[in-house]
């Protein structure tokens, strides 16, 4: 491997770009989501940049019920990310329906159309837990690039269909 | 020749943090038809009253909407307590309104940033952020949780303050309201900002009555009009007077909002101060029967409930009427004309609420 790839590759996980996809949450995890960048926990000062263009970013934040109608937008912005890529999906929404389960309109997560690598469960999960399913998402991503080890695996409790990924929380 | 074109703007967009779809239709720069696209974030809500009893419907309908969650629980549970006859006890009346107001003063906040980087000014964005983190702190210390705080039952609340917590809490709003104050100047008397708000996204006053908007856009036009002023929960009795502005533009709209928040922060001050001894809750009598419909005043604007229950522990339908819905036609109406760096001012000042009108 040369070194400019090298470098390259050390500054992706050093400053790793989000972009984040509302999928029809109720706002409280967008809020978080956004808190997360406001001077309360800023997580601009390690080198996170929120960018509103799918093609720039590293790391796709997804919150919110995956519904019938939103589901092709996800998997087009998911597409468009340049690899190697890592998913976080934020919320009870987001990772199985939660309160929504019943509902007509809903798919049973994030996982069942595109892959996760992370799962942060709560209603809303704090800013806290977002920022450390980030993280963990960066050891997916160092992993995919072959810079380290996979992170530990864990299914995701009560499903057993979800894919194998990083708990968080 | 015909000189028009078509711009998408959302779902995904960066000024607005939800899926909101909008067609416009441009000449040049200016805007000449604006389409709206729904349905990114309906998740069939309404049906689920089928699966869940009535008491858990209180969960359900705060996740409508995280920002606004306990106004929407409040008006479900009066909607509910209207029809079996009972009325929630006079303290829990009073957290009822603390709480709201709480949410109310974020919700407010959380616009103003967001309004601030629609036109750029992203410093202010995180100056409102960060007061509005002193809120989280309160819901957090006295709820439990930062957004959704499931505090209302149906026939009360469930949690208490004490008078250590009140103690705190008014100490908090004084570091809010001394932060607003020094925002004040840079967000309503600024240059710059008026440039970008004053005389953009006119809503005359009679546009407003006959398109039916509610909440900061009506009263930003001139109308005095808030649901607040028919005093249900406990609104009767503290000093409630509505804001109201004439001009009808996004600077309008703009200081509505950035005065009823300070207005809030005194509503919660009083409530605290004058919070009635008594029970939390009360009996329920059995299961809800018959029809009832109730409103109250959210940070958007009228929330409107209606149930029908048949006497059994699910409710047979229910539905929700939100602000946002009713302010799009008003909407729609200011964009035409508009030039294109405008439009994400313009949609953002009436506040829109995606999750709550889609449901
Ligand atoms: S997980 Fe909870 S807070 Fe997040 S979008 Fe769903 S209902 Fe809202």
């Amino acid at each position: 491997m040369g070194f400019v790839e090298n470098m390259i590759k050390k500054s992706r996980l050093k400053s790793p770009w989000i972009v984040h996809f509302d999928c029809g949450s109720c706002n409280g995890c967008d809020i978080e989501v956004l808190a997360c960048l406001t001077p309360m926990y800023d997580v601009e000062r390690f080198g996170v940049v929120n960018t509103g263009n799918p093609k720039h970013a590293d790391v796709l934040l997804v919150t919110g019920t995956v519904n019938h109608r939103n589901r092709h937008v996800l998997k087009q912005i998911y597409e468009q990310m340049p690899e190697p890529k890592a998913v976080v999906s934020i919320g009870a929404c987001n990772l199985s329906g939660g309160v929504f389960k019943d509902s007509y309109n809903i798919l049973n997560g994030a996982h069942t159309v595109i892959p996760v690598d992370v799962f942060v469960p709560g209603c809303p999960p704090k800013p806290e837990a977002i920022i450390d399913g980030v993280v963990t998402a960066l050891n997916a991503l160092a992993a995919k690039m072959g810079l380290g080890p996979a992170p530990g695996a864990a299914l995701m409790p009560g499903d057993e269909d979800a894919p194998k990924a990083a708990a968080v929380g | 020749m015909n000189r028009s074109t078509v711009i998408p703007f959302g779902p995904q967009h960066p000024v607005l943090p939800e899926p909101l779809h909008i067609k416009f239709v441009v000449e040049d720069e200016t805007v000449v038809q604006a389409v709206p696209q729904l349905g990114f974030v309906h998740r069939g809500l309404e049906s689920l009253v089928r699966t869940k009893d009535f008491n858990q419907m209180v969960f359900v309908v705060e996740r409508i909407c995280g920002i606004c969650s306990c106004i929407h629980a409040n008006c479900y549970c009066n909607a509910i307590e209207d029809m079996l006859g009972v009325t929630a006890p006079p303290r829990a009346q009073f957290l009822r309104v603390i709480w709201s107001e709480l949410h109310r003063i974020h919700s407010h906040l959380l616009w103003l940033g967001l309004f601030a980087d629609a036109f750029g000014f992203e410093s202010v964005f995180h100056q409102f952020w960060r007061i509005r983190e002193h809120v989280m702190d309160i819901c957090e210390a006295t709820a439990g949780n930062r957004v959704i705080l499931s505090i209302n039952v149906v026939g009360g609340v469930r949690r208490d303050l004490n008078l250590d917590q009140i103690n705190w809490m008014l100490g908090e709003l004084d570091k809010i309201e001394n932060g607003m104050r020094e925002l004040t100047r840079t967000m309503l008397d600024d240059y710059t900002v008026q440039e970008r708000t004053r005389g953009i996204g006119v809503l005359s006053k009679d546009d407003a009555r006959l398109l039916g908007a509610v909440g900061p856009t009506l009263r930003g036009s001139g109308w005095e009009c808030d649901e607040r002023m028919h005093g249900y929960a406990a609104y009767k009795e503290l000093n409630f007077v509505p804001v109201v502005e004439h001009d009808g533009d996004c600077y309008a709209r703009c200081k509505v909002r950035f005065n009823e928040t300070l207005h809030a922060i005194e509503l919660v001050r009083e409530a605290l101060n004058r919070l009635p001894e008594s029970e939390l809750t009360v009996k329920l009598p059995g299961n809800p029967d018959g029809e009832s419909v109730f409103r109250v005043e959210q940070p958007r604007g009228e929330l409107f409930y209606y149930v029908r229950a048949n006497g059994s522990k699910m409710l047979e339908r229910m539905r929700v009427r939100t602000p946002t819905f009713a302010n799009i036609p008003p909407l729609l109406a200011m964009l035409p004309g508009c030039k294109l760096p405008d439009v994400p001012v313009i949609v953002l000042s009436i506040d829109p609420c995606i999750s709550c009108t889609e449901r």
